[in-house]
């Protein structure tokens, strides 16, 4: 399997991108921490973190007996350079201020 | 508390003895970061210092954790940038680990501070300084921009 299938494969069910998300909010958790904010057995979130691991989308570090877990973004990086072209970006970032902006007069 | 952090991991086809010397000595250093050379006695406690070729400091701290050639965390801190400096101390963690012909290195520098402009600088900086000693040690050769100082890779 290459590194690319293993990033689609880690990112295809909900409970790894929550993982993903609870790192994005605060990144370099514990296992315990982590586990604090999904309903998951601590055995079914290490099985999803040693798949994020291999998909190289989490770093892992040691600090004493502690693993720390930290978002590593350079794969979603790659799809996104290789999807995204360099000037659809500005037309894309433009639309989706737009969308927001339009979004938030409507709620107010 | 809320951090930021940049963190960036690489796989780099060498022996994590040639990664750990690379990273930490001289001869090493000034060829892939930017001409400079760190300065420590490299034991837990002991000073650490970077030094641009003209002697300038560009950077300091002190060795937290030591234990070669697998892992390394130093306290740093920027010394030529006021702005950077004023942040205070960040932590740097580089983690090796072997993985069949290669060495996985990851590498974390954090600071217990939101919207760093320190995190901001190293995270433009590292890619480059990263890739050229993967390239230092995979060919031989470093990445030519990364070799003198000052270049915008190293500031």
């Amino acid at each position: 399997m290459s590194l690319m299938d293993a990033v689609f494969k880690a990112l295809a069910t909900a409970s790894r991108r929550k993982l993903l998300d609870e790192l994005r909010k605060e990144n370099g958790q514990t296992l315990s921490e982590l586990c604090e904010h999904l309903d998951m057995t601590r055995q079914a979130t290490t099985k999803h973190l040693v798949l994020l691991e291999k998909a190289n989308l989490i770093a892992v570090v040691w600090r004493g007996r502690e693993k720390l877990h930290y978002l590593n973004p350079m794969p979603l990086h790659e799809i996104y350079e290789r999807w995204i072209g360099k000037y659809e970006r500005h037309r894309l970032r433009a639309l989706s201020d737009l969308k927001k902006g339009l979004e938030q007069t409507k709620t107010k | 508390m809320k951090k930021d952090q940049f963190v960036y991991v690489t796989y780099i086809r060498t022996t994590s003895e040639k990664l750990w010397k690379a990273l930490t000595e001289p001869d090493f250093t000034r060829k892939f970061w930017c001409n400079t050379a760190q300065e420590s006695e490299w034991k837990p406690g002991s000073s650490w210092k970077i030094m641009a070729p003209d002697g300038m400091l560009t950077d300091s701290g002190e060795v937290l954790e030591i234990e070669p050639p697998r892992r390394l965390v130093l306290k740093w801190r920027n010394e030529f940038r006021p702005e950077l400096k004023a942040e205070g101390y960040s932590r740097l963690t580089y983690q090796l680990e072997p993985e069949g012909k290669s060495v996985k290195l990851t590498v974390i520098h954090e600071i217990e501070k939101e919207g760093s402009k320190f995190i901001e600088a190293v995270s433009s900086g590292w890619p480059h300084i990263l890739a050229s000693l993967k390239s230092l040690l995979e060919t031989g050769e470093s990445l030519e921009e990364t070799r003198e100082w000052p270049r915008e890779a190293c500031k």
